[in-house]
């Protein structure tokens, strides 16, 4: 293959995952990770830096949106954050002493169940009945957001704080053990656990990626597993996805979203027991 | 719903402002790489794909600098995988620059509980950028 052909096509995929990262919550690695490995049979240390560069790239290209639009709960991310980034450091310390192998294919698991959980829940546009905790009246947790889809000002409570925030400490965990899939169990975690509004929980976990991949970015950095040829495409490709992924979160439906994310839920859950059983997770 | 804060409106154009000078300064090294035909370090042969995406570490075809003060000055040197390195290290300082911002979000509001969180978390994401933790 040619050096611009293998761009080009990085370039394309990357559009895709940026879009549909930017729609879900989640960082565009799912994606990114085994075309790399698939097409080009790529060393794991190039294929992790381009998945950090993409999971970063999603989170600001499609922050400005969000923000602006106040989507996005900042209290809920930076507090949920706190579980995020201390798991993180646990998962990093603890990496050589787990079986990540057992850990992959048991939260492989764990995934399908939620997925379960959420296609029971498929049609909803705005979780109903949802009475705000104590807890998370005290941290001014509950919110307001306008949704285009539905035309009209969506207030909403959260509940369930102590059980999303292990949930949190578990996806830093996660994701430093093993490097895939966090934005799939922040989404899950506010989406079934606190339930919040589905539009709420990706924008927010959106936001939460990016922080919790730029502490392990400057390492990566440094260990020069971020490759110019390989994360120019996929950085520029993920930030022009956002732009339509943003454009799509507004004018779908909460419930429509939530079908996608099933959809590729199931698909990262497969991937995790598949690696774990196989031996290719890092 | 309170209309959106001045403050809001900062972190929304800063991100937006970070996010297209990473994207320029990316494309401009992919560019100047293409039009060179060389990293900057070595000559983009054609047919060269295997070389230059099989693992590296140190000095071959495949070269790129990887400690940031290293990046600047060949970037400012005008090697283009420099270049590139240094739009990947402003993609990376947006997420930190956003939790900064959000610090001063919160002092403005008088929000003492999430300043001491926000801080908590720009703690934590400095210190692992700086010392390689997770």
């Amino acid at each position: 293959m040619e050096p611009i052909t293998f761009s080009a096509i990085l370039f394309g995929i990357s559009v895709l995952a940026g879009a549909l990262g930017a729609l879900l919550g989640l960082g565009g690695g799912v994606i990114i990770v085994p075309a790399l490995t698939l097409m080009a049979g790529l060393n794991i240390h190039y294929a992790i830096g381009a998945s950090i560069v993409s999971v970063i790239a999603t989170s600001s290209g499609a922050a400005a949106t969000y923000v602006r639009d106040r989507i996005t709960n900042l209290r809920l991310g930076m507090f949920l954050e706190t579980a995020t980034t201390t798991g993180a450091v646990a998962g990093a310390l603890v990496a050589g002493l787990l079986p990540g192998r057992v850990l992959s294919v048991v939260f492989g698991v764990v995934l399908l169940h939620a997925a379960w959980t959420m296609f029971r829940s498929r049609r909803d546009d705005v979780p109903a009945g949802v009475v705000g905790s104590p807890l998370a009246t005290r941290l001014r947790l509950h919110g307001v957001f306008y949704d285009p889809s539905l035309h009209r000002r969506v207030s909403y409570q959260v509940t369930g704080v102590p059980q999303g925030f292990g949930m949190m400490w578990l996806a830093g965990l996660i994701s430093g053990l093993l490097g895939i899939g966090s934005g799939v169990f922040k989404v899950i975690a506010m989406d079934i656990m606190m339930r919040a509004p589905m539009k709420v929980s990706t924008t927010t976990s959106n936001f939460m990626i990016g922080v919790t991949a730029a502490a392990s970015a400057g390492i990566y950095f440094l260990r020069g597993d971020i490759h110019p040829f390989i994360a120019a495409p996929v950085a520029l490709g993920i930030l022009l996805g956002t732009v339509v992924g943003t454009r799509l979160l507004l004018r779908l439906r909460g419930a429509a979203i939530r079908q996608v994310f099933l959809v590729v839920l199931i698909v990262v859950a497969l991937q995790m027991i598949w690696g774990g059983i196989q031996g290719t997770m890092r | 719903m309170e209309a959106i804060t001045r403050m809001e409106l900062v972190i929304s154009y800063g991100l937006r402002a970070g996010v297209l000078l990473s994207a320029a300064v990316i494309l401009f090294g992919i560019l100047l790489c293409a039009v060179s035909r060389n990293t900057g370090y070595a000559p983009i042969l054609p047919h060269h794909l295997s070389d230059i995406l099989a693992f590296h570490q140190g000095a071959g075809p495949g070269y790129f600098p990887t400690v940031p003060s290293a990046v600047v000055s060949d970037a400012v040197a005008g090697k283009p995988y420099a270049i590139i390195g240094f739009g990947m290290l402003l993609l990376i300082a947006t997420p930190v620059v956003r939790v900064a911002l959000s610090v001063v979000f919160f002092l403005v509001q008088r929000d003492w509980l999430y300043v001491g969180i926000t801080v908590f978390v720009l703690a934590v994401l400095l210190l692992s950028l700086v010392a390689g933790v997770g």
